[in-house]
């Protein structure tokens, strides 16, 4: 108090030893992120083979991938399109997204709800669930793609013997090779299954007793108590999830690379965005190009973060809420 | 009286307060063991794949069990062995040739004069049952180990994984400490920065580093995939730094009373107090550096520098028509992380809560 020169001085050491702390991670911020970010937004208004310096070019990369959407989307004309191969690989990732996610969710979470009843033998249940999203990567691609194989798989004559019908072409056909990745993604739905669980974990049981008193069935204590308050989780889930189909690579990657259809499958059936992505940088060496198609990507997972973070007023129930209210 | 009392408690526990309960439950442990039989079908198949050989996996491809057919030698010819009930008795028989009528001639390989014309698949009545014994090629995981130089992808995973987790560890603890103990202006902002970066996608970072690290000379090294390790990541500074939180501040008043520095404080205090999460981090981040396939794809370009996962890879893609092989060193490839999940399982669930939930 009587000295205040010398407060201040303690409170500068120890911002002082704070910032020192975390310099590591600043450096590396400046080097690895931020550095690297301004630099692709400037190539991607270059043209860029890695050689030769980048060349300035007027918007050519944005004006390749935007000219002819408009004719493209009012008269169902494509043909104009300056790079149908890009669209291609958005309507992929979108239509995996679409597929996946809610499936994803709903499994999921009804995993958890069965797991979180005091059910016999529960910790082997989940063991055995969670035991395929250790693994996640290259072993599993080659594994799911001889299940996939019409000739040595297992899927289809398991189809038959169940449904008896004749099982589709799965990763050999166009119309199939989506879904097959969305089966294959199914099977590590335990590591969501995992978080859902904890959320489920954390529901206060006064709530549920609360209820019970109210004369609630099982189904309305679900639908009133254990859906609000799980909301923020699936909601979290749900962001990342969408972030993490746009960066889906390794899996179709490896089924695809050595196959007859070329990188990205029959006819670019599974030419996801960041497969595409990579085509342009490390095998046209189209740096400019690739660095074009990393900034949308960008600007789409800031939108699509940003919609879900805004819709999620209306929908994700923060348990706060109801205290800042009463 | 007794009859009836228990009637009446089977009914109590069928229809009662508690029934409802106790059904749920029952149906929940049936679909949960339906799943658990899905879930695990793969696994059976990969490893019933594994100790095949060629013709096993095209002949017999349906199999969880790797069987080969028995056969008998019959006028100098190896035929199939199949078990035959005729007039109500059980015999082995060989089967010869193939009849139109989906019949087969059989013959006995004592008598090899007298021959039995059968239905293969008859209406009614036992078939002729193809007989198998167990044939297990387990040198079919030293072939696919050394088809490939996989001893020296293991020891380059080995060295990103660790050098690369030491420098991890290094550089999270201290920016961990940094954002969980010191008071000054800009370390909330820079703590939401660093949070905020979980959310970028990573390709929009990757050509520049590609190009520095090119222009450093340093594509196919293993440098790519360690040096950045060194300069901490968000999601286990946010990990460790929960975890710092949760440690006691008299601890450290009573350390710095004692005359201790900022550094040996995080030293001597914090650093055995969060063995778990450290542990915790070290898993992870091996875990990690075991699969990751995008980046060594994209900086490690000839064999000597490939990582397993690049390795396995490249294996599939030129030797993909031994499945057999493949799979072999598939389940080398997935062996480690499962064992290091079956051995620390609570760190493994509750870490990945903890990377999952913020706040």
């Amino acid at each position: 108090m009587k000295n205040p020169r010398l407060r201040l001085s303690l409170r500068q050491k120890e911002a002082l030893s704070g910032y020192l702390f975390i310099s590591p991670w600043i450096v590396g911020f400046l080097i690895f992120t931020i550095g690297p970010m301004i630099a692709s937004l400037y190539y991607s208004f270059t043209d860029y083979d890695i050689i030769s310096p980048p060349r300035w070019n007027n918007f050519a990369n944005y004006k390749k991938i935007f000219s002819g959407i408009l004719p493209a989307i009012l008269n169902q004309d494509s043909s104009r399109l300056g790079d149908p191969i890009f669209w291609q690989s958005l309507k992929v990732t979108l239509t995996y997204a679409v597929m996946a996610l809610p499936l994803g969710l709903i499994f999921g979470f009804f995993l958890a709800v069965l797991l979180n009843q005091k059910v016999p033998g529960v910790n082997i249940w989940r063991t055995i669930y969670f035991l395929p999203s250790v693994i996640a990567g290259v072993a599993v691609a080659l594994l799911w793609g001889r299940i996939f194989n019409p000739r040595v798989g297992i899927l289809n004559p398991i189809i038959e013997a169940i449904f008896h019908v004749k099982g589709p072409g799965w990763l050999g056909d166009p119309h199939w090779a989506v879904p097959a990745l969305v089966l294959m993604g199914l099977w590590g739905v335990g590591g969501g299954m995992i978080i859902y669980l904890a959320g489920l974990q954390g529901v206060p049981t006064d709530l549920y007793d609360a209820a019970k008193v109210d004369g609630a069935n099982m189904f309305q204590r679900f639908w009133h108590v254990t859906l609000p308050m799980m909301t923020p989780v699936i909601f979290y889930n749900l962001v990342l999830g969408m972030i993490g189909t746009f960066q889906y690579f390794t899996e179709v990657y490896v089924l695809t690379s050595g196959g007859s259809g070329g990188l990205g499958g029959p006819v670019r059936s599974t030419l996801f965005y960041n497969l595409y992505l990579y085509e342009n940088a490390f095998r046209y060496n189209q740096m400019g190009y690739a660095a074009t198609m990393a900034w949308i990507l960008f600007v789409i997972v800031l939108v699509l973060t940003l919609l879900v973070f805004r819709s999620s007023e209306y929908w994700v129930f923060y348990e706060g809420q109801l205290k800042g209210k009463d | 009286m007794a009859d009836t009392s228990r009637i009446q408690r089977v009914k109590q526990l069928l229809f009662g307060a508690r029934s409802g309960e106790l059904m749920s439950k029952s149906i929940s442990t049936l679909i949960l063991a339906a799943g658990a039989v899905v879930i695990l079908i793969p696994f059976a198949f990969m490893i019933a794949t594994a100790l095949k050989d060629a013709s096993q996996v095209r002949g017999d491809p349906l199999s969880f069990i790797p069987r080969t057919p028995v056969t008998t030698e019959v006028n100098g010819e190896a035929l199939p062995l199949y078990e035959v009930t005729l007039d109500g008795t059980p015999r082995q028989l060989a089967l010869l040739k193939n009849a139109p009528g989906r019949k087969g001639i059989f013959v006995d390989p004592a008598q090899p004069a007298q021959t039995y014309t059968l239905e293969l698949k008859p209406a009614e009545g036992p078939k002729p049952k193809p007989l198998y014994k167990l044939e297990i090629h387990w040198e079919n995981f030293r072939e696919a180990l050394t088809t490939q130089p996989f001893n020296v992808y293991f020891m380059n995973t080995m060295i990103v994984a660790f050098v690369g987790g030491f420098g991890m560890l290094l550089s999270c603890t201290l920016v961990a400490y940094g954002f969980s103990r010191f008071r000054a202006r800009w370390l909330n902002v820079l703590f939401l920065l660093l949070l905020s970066t979980v959310m970028l996608p990573s390709q929009v970072r990757l050509i520049p580093i590609y190009v520095l690290f090119q222009k450093m000379g340093w594509i196919n090294t293993l440098l790519p995939l360690i040096v950045p390790a060194f300069f901490a990541n968000a999601y286990d500074v946010f990990l460790l730094r929960q975890f710092f939180m949760t440690i006691p501040l008299e601890l450290d008043d009573a350390a710095k009373i004692d005359g201790a520095n900022p550094m040996q404080t995080l030293m001597y205090i914090m650093l055995p107090q969060a063995r778990p999460a450290i542990i915790a981090v070290a898993i992870f981040h091996f875990l990690y550096a075991w699969n990751d396939f995008y980046e060594p794809l994209i900086f490690l370009h000839t064999q000597e520098h490939w990582t397993m996962a690049v390795g396995l890879q490249t294996f599939n893609a030129l030797y993909a028509i031994n499945t057999h092989l493949i799979m072999a060193a598939s389940i080398v490839m997935i062996v480690p992380p499962i064992l290091l999940f079956f051995f620390a399982q609570k760190i493994f669930t509750q870490g990945v809560v903890f990377r999952g939930i913020k706040g």
